[in-house]
């Protein structure tokens, strides 16, 4: 074998040298006057592929089902609140008949004592007529207060921020009316605090579960996106673009994919929002729109879910990007470790 | 320029396709990489290019061993280098005069700095009339051309061509030739791998011939 260094140029054998070719000047300002018939520069990536189509659809349907479970969630939390916080904000006395006491007088008394506890807002006495309207559904109409032993109430409202020590008003009920008790609603609230908690944490783990479907179908469309673009890194690496340069032109291009994405899936779950909450204003006069506000309130769903809408959206596209970042750079690892490793290859 | 000593390749657990390889590419040389099929040439090519590393033996191109470069480097040392790939490596959404233009591009540069040397080196490879056009509506021999400017477009320090005249008719192989000549004469270093003897006889140029996994070196 042999090598020597200092080759010089060769001589020709038959072609003659040419001279390098002079083109007419053109004359631009250097500030890019193009060429008749240049267009612009095409991107690098390539957008309107069909799997960046295929990739914007499915960000846009996974998005669309975790701002629905965002709406869900704060909507069956904000009801949560809603029963806990109705239920809390009464308490009920109420006094037995005897013999031995007048009725009215022992209401009256009773109303003056709550109302007189610091963290009563107010007592209000349930008239005779209220009483008996109350009792309809059970006894018919027509019913009289004094022949049955029936008890009467007064409702206490209470301060939600600073309620009253109900021990305390409990024993000064019994002291001053002894046929009077105080009832609280605390089991009521205890269960309903327990079920509302229940529904919370459910509806989290549902959302959860939601966004973690999210993630991975994102990143795996992502890369699925990706490997018909695999050429185009290759091309890039080796006519010298560095790591940050090619995968700065895939995230740029993946970022607005799952931006478009998410907005298209996030603005129809928000119509739905609106659409609902609009059917609601609209029906809540109804008998069943009554029954439905008495589960969840009047259906709207608050900014904290449209803060929620925004942030998946945001997830959508950081997520694309970042995705396809990586995989750019897993793809220019490879190919200069693995693929330059003949260890590895066996061909 | 680029130095060989005793390097030698083997994938996976096969033999060795190249033993004990060693030669010295020059500044502004011209030489031939030639050999019957499967014989190594496009392995040779990726060692110089360093997409592929060696077994054994030592490789230095601009004077760095390429076992202690680091990867963030790699690009600024492919920069110096220009490459012509069998299968042209053509970005199908782009025109020619896109794709010609790609390497300045991702250096950085301002179109309206390259433009003129893009439009120039088109007209040299017969390609003036065509710069509009996409590379899927290319013949073959017009691809490999676009590939070629694409490979010269930032007067690398070494050229390495991979079949540059496999798909073009001789009057055209021969201006690829005159133009890869001139690029040498400007300068360049030229490494050309073909089995095309046709080619070879118009330059008396180097000749290293690699057969059975040696190589052997004409001057």
């Amino acid at each position: 074998m042999s090598d020597r260094a200092d080759k010089s140029a060769p001589a020709t054998a038959k072609a003659a040298r040419p001279a390098r070719p002079k083109l007419p000047v053109q004359r631009t300002d250097g500030r890019g006057e193009r060429v008749p018939g240049l267009r612009p520069l095409a991107p690098i990536v390539p957008k309107g592929s069909m799997s960046g189509q295929s990739l914007v659809l499915v960000i846009a349907i996974m998005s669309f089902l975790a701002c629905l479970a965002v709406g869900a969630v704060s909507l069956v939390n904000k009801s949560a609140q809603t029963w806990q916080s109705q239920i809390a904000r009464e308490a009920t006395i109420q006094i037995r008949p005897s013999d031995d006491i007048d009725m009215e007088a022992a209401l009256r008394q009773a109303q003056e004592l709550a109302s007189g506890f610091s963290g009563v807002r107010g007592a209000r006495i349930i008239g005779r007529a209220e009483t008996v309207a109350l009792l309809e559904p059970w006894l018919g109409s027509g019913l009289g207060l004094d022949e049955l032993p029936v008890p009467r109430l007064v409702v206490v409202t209470i301060d939600e921020d600073s309620p009253p020590d109900f021990a305390l008003l409990q024993d000064a009920l019994y002291q001053s009316v002894p046929n009077a008790s105080l009832d609280d609603h605390r089991a009521w609230v205890d269960r309903l605090v327990g079920m509302a908690r229940t529904t919370t944490v459910i509806g989290l783990c549902i959302l959860i579960l939601v966004l973690a479907a999210l993630v991975l179908t994102v990143i795996f469309a992502t890369r699925g996106a990706m490997a018909g673009n695999q050429h185009i890194i290759e091309v890039l690496h080796f006519i010298g673009a560095r790591s940050g340069f090619v995968a700065r032109q895939f995230h740029r291009r993946f970022l607005l994919s799952g931006i478009w994405g998410g907005v298209i899936g996030g603005g129809f779950a928000t119509l739905i929002f609106v659409l609902v909450s609009f059917w609601s204003a609209r029906n809540i006069i109804t008998p069943q729109g009554e029954q439905a506000s008495a589960f969840f309130g009047d259906f709207s769903i608050g900014l904290g879910a449209y803060a929620g809408v925004f942030a998946v959206i945001v997830l959508a596209g950081v997520l694309t990007a970042l995705t396809s970042h990586v995989t750019v750079l897993r793809t220019l690892h490879d190919i200069d470790d693995h693929h330059a490793d003949p260890g590895r290859l066996d061909y | 320029m680029i130095r060989f000593e005793n390097v030698g390749l083997r994938y996976g657990m096969g033999p060795e396709v190249l033993r004990d390889v060693s030669f010295h590419i020059p500044k502004q040389s011209f030489q031939f990489l030639t050999g019957p099929s499967g014989a190594g040439k496009t392995s040779l090519l990726r060692l110089l290019f360093m997409s592929l590393r060696p077994t054994r033996g030592l490789i230095t191109v601009f004077d760095q061993d390429i076992a202690t470069i680091k990867p963030v480097e790699l690009p600024l040392l492919r920069r110096r280098i220009g490459v012509v790939f069998q299968d042209f490596r053509l970005l199908d959404h782009m025109t020619i005069y896109e794709n010609v233009g790609l390497p300045l591009r991702v250096r950085g540069k301002e179109e309206a700095t390259y433009r003129h040397d893009v439009l120039e080196l088109l007209k040299w490879v017969g390609l003036g009339e065509r710069i509009h056009a996409l590379p899927p509506v290319l013949s073959g021999g017009e691809k490999q051309r676009v590939a070629i400017a694409r490979a010269l477009i930032d007067q690398p320090e070494i050229l390495l061509a991979d079949e540059p005249t496999g798909n073009v008719d001789t009057p055209m192989a021969r201006r690829l030739l005159r133009l890869f000549l001139e690029m040498n004469r400007l300068g360049t270093a030229v490494v050309i791998a073909t089995h095309d003897l046709g080619l070879m006889d118009q330059v008396d140029a180097r000749r290293m011939i690699l057969s059975n996994g040696q190589l052997e070196i004409y001057e």
